[in-house]
């Protein structure tokens, strides 16, 4: 896996300003640039004003927040506090917290030998394993969710709850395990076989030799699922809408605009702070997620 | 000296094959409780009359006729969901190409560039669908006021049955990062040599791209378009939420929301699985769905494990 670069090296130019021709290509050149950029700051504009919208609309007064005014007259930095000490917000952040943590980290330690194997060993079924793991990672969840919300529900008396959601994950979770299989194959298996002839068993050699070298990967799945828990609407609207007490933030936000469904300015304000973790997460992880988009299927 | 060998290999097959199974375990008992079982389920109860809570009863195939005959939903959301794939998806795969395109020629600033145009992504899908709710507001959104300022016409997006999917279409191509990066990492993977052959032989930009980048990236497109096609299917917090949002409902644990807001134009099957199966309590019907739903999504997964894109690749 390379690391990305956005441009490429441009072949040395014709020696500069000596002939009219060097000095047409550089103009074309300098033209070709001011068109590109020309056309990146609008595009910009179009991914960010959205943000920037939201943000100033969040700062505004209740009475300005009904008026079409695009800045603020003043700016309202306590709406951020009246969203944070609404009754539940801290409940919906702790509940949000506890499910993303608890399911990246099952995740991880239940699909890693699976991939590992998927990857490595060689038994009957090997493919027909791998088509099931592609077909569960494309399945709507909506196709098994009447049955599974039985089980839950009327067999096991876990509705009002997150366990439904996260207790499956310490089953694996079968993007995950495609996306580690893909990682893992890219690992030569000379590796493995010195491993081997030191005296390690098969987990040994995964867990001392293999995982070091899969850090990205593992860390790209990490990051998956744990956006995956943290935006998930459908499940908690499932399991949890019974119980206030155990919703999460994509749910509560939807409650909290049905509670101030006149108030766009908190109601922005709230969208600003689900929004802001994710954000922040990514600033501190980039690479990490850039590298695990391009291993979902385009470098078969 | 021959049975020795013979025990002794038979001895490691049987420690192999219990190898396999300690490290497949997990993902046998998932697939098994959290796929299979369900799934079979589900077929049981698509031919069933079960409210929850009352014993199933027996019914054949009435779920089935009621679903495609009675069922005011299941058309219009059929509808939907092949707009979407035909509108939706294809503009979503045009500017992720167009974008991946741009960030390859950015020569200044290119990382920030690339962050900016991803990050509308990882917004969470409920607070994107709530942002473009504001944004798009026919009212006081800040859209149609820009749009009135310069003299444009004003939609009613989201309260417009005949708009509120072009607005899922904005807030989807907002939300176009991972396309970007897909198409970035496959345009930089073409042959340079072919570019500059292309180049000596006088072609220009437009037939550059015409027969040097296209056929370099065709399977990529294509991967676009299928897992596209397949996210379709999974389409259900965004219409949901700006259904919701744009009729003025409480959410939460509040009255009862008719999905499909503005007159059904939202719809799409996942939201009937819930609509049928925990508002109206027809499991039976909720089934039916589920099953369609997973034929659908079965024929798209099978076309994109065809194109293979190096799936099922082993390493021998």
């Amino acid at each position: 896996m390379s690391t990305l670069t956005t441009s490429r090296v441009d072949s040395p130019a014709a020696t500069p300003g000596l002939t009219t021709a060097g000095r047409e290509a550089r103009r074309t050149r300098f033209l070709n640039w001011v068109a590109v950029h020309t056309l990146a700051i609008a595009a910009a504009l179009f991914f960010v004003l959205p943000f920037v919208f939201v943000f100033l609309t969040a700062l505004m007064s209740d009475q300005q927040a009904l008026t079409r005014d695009l800045w603020p007259d003043s700016w309202h930095w306590e709406n951020l506090r009246t969203v944070w000490e609404t009754p539940g917000f801290l409940t919906w952040w702790k509940n949000t917290l506890v499910y993303a943590v608890l399911g990246t980290v099952l995740t991880l330690v239940s699909s890693i030998p699976v991939a590992y194997a998927l990857a490595r060993f060689k038994f009957r079924g090997r493919n027909l394993a791998m088509m099931l793991v592609i077909s569960t990672m494309m399945l709507p969840p909506q196709v098994v969710i009447v049955p599974m919300y039985l089980f839950w529900a009327k067999q096991l008396h876990l509705s009002g709850t997150l366990w439904p959601l996260i207790i499956p994950l310490a089953f694996t979770d079968a993007f995950s395990i495609f996306l580690l299989r893909q990682f893992l194959l890219t690992i030569p298996k000379e590796y493995v076989d010195a491993a081997k002839v030191d005296g390690c068993g098969d987990f040994r050699a995964l867990v001392r030799v293999i995982l070091p070298m899969a850090k990205p990967a593992i860390a790209a799945v990490a990051l998956f699922q744990f956006f995956y828990c943290w935006n998930d609407y459908f499940g908690p609207q499932i399991y949890a809408s019974e119980n206030p007490a155990a919703w999460t933030l994509s749910y509560g936000l939807e409650s909290f605009k049905g509670a101030h469904h006149t108030n766009w300015n908190l109601t922005m304000a709230a969208t600003l702070l689900v929004m802001a973790p994710v954000i922040i997460l990514f600033f501190f992880a980039q690479k990490a997620f850039i590298e695990g988009v391009t291993l979902t299927g385009v470098k078969g | 000296m021959m049975a020795t060998i013979s025990v002794g290999l038979r001895h490691k097959r049987r420690r192999e094959r219990l190898r396999n199974l300690a490290f497949l375990s997990p993902w046998l008992i998932g697939v098994s409780v959290f796929f299979l079982y369900p799934l079979i389920s589900t077929v049981y109860f698509s031919f069933m009359k079960y409210d929850g809570f009352t014993p199933p009863v027996w019914t054949g195939l009435k779920n089935w006729k009621y679903v495609f005959t009675d069922y005011p939903f299941f058309w219009p959301a059929l509808r939907n969901t092949l707009w979407l794939v035909i509108v939706m998806v294809t503009l979503r795969v045009i500017f992720g190409l167009g974008i991946g395109l741009l960030i390859t020629k950015v020569k200044t600033g290119a990382g920030i560039f690339r962050t900016l145009f991803y990050l509308p992504y990882l917004a969470p899908p409920v607070a994107a669908t709530m942002a473009f709710a504001f944004l798009l507001n026919p009212g006081t959104g800040p859209v149609n006021n820009i749009l009135g300022k310069i003299g444009l016409p004003q939609p009613g997006w989201f309260n417009d049955p005949s708009w509120s999917k072009p607005a899922l279409t904005l807030l989807a191509i907002w939300g176009i990062g991972d396309l970007m990066v897909i198409f970035m990492a496959s345009l930089l993977d073409v042959p340079m040599e072919q570019y500059e052959a292309a180049s000596l032989d006088g072609a220009g930009a437009w037939k550059r791209f015409r027969h040097v980048t296209l056929p370099n990236i065709q399977p990529i497109v294509l991967f676009a378009v299928i897992t596209g096609v397949i996210q379709t299917m999974q389409y259900y917090t965004q219409p949901l939420i700006a259904g919701k949002v744009a009729s003025g409902v409480i959410g939460g644990s509040g009255q009862q929301f008719e999905p499909g807001y503005p007159e059904k134009s939202t719809l799409t099957l996942p939201q009937l699985v819930y609509n049928l199966g925990f508002q109206r309590f027809d499991t039976g019907g909720a089934s039916v769905i589920a099953l369609v739903l997973f034929a659908l999504a079965m024929v798209f997964t099978a076309f994109l494990m065809r194109r293979g894109s190096g799936f099922l690749a082993t390493d021998d």
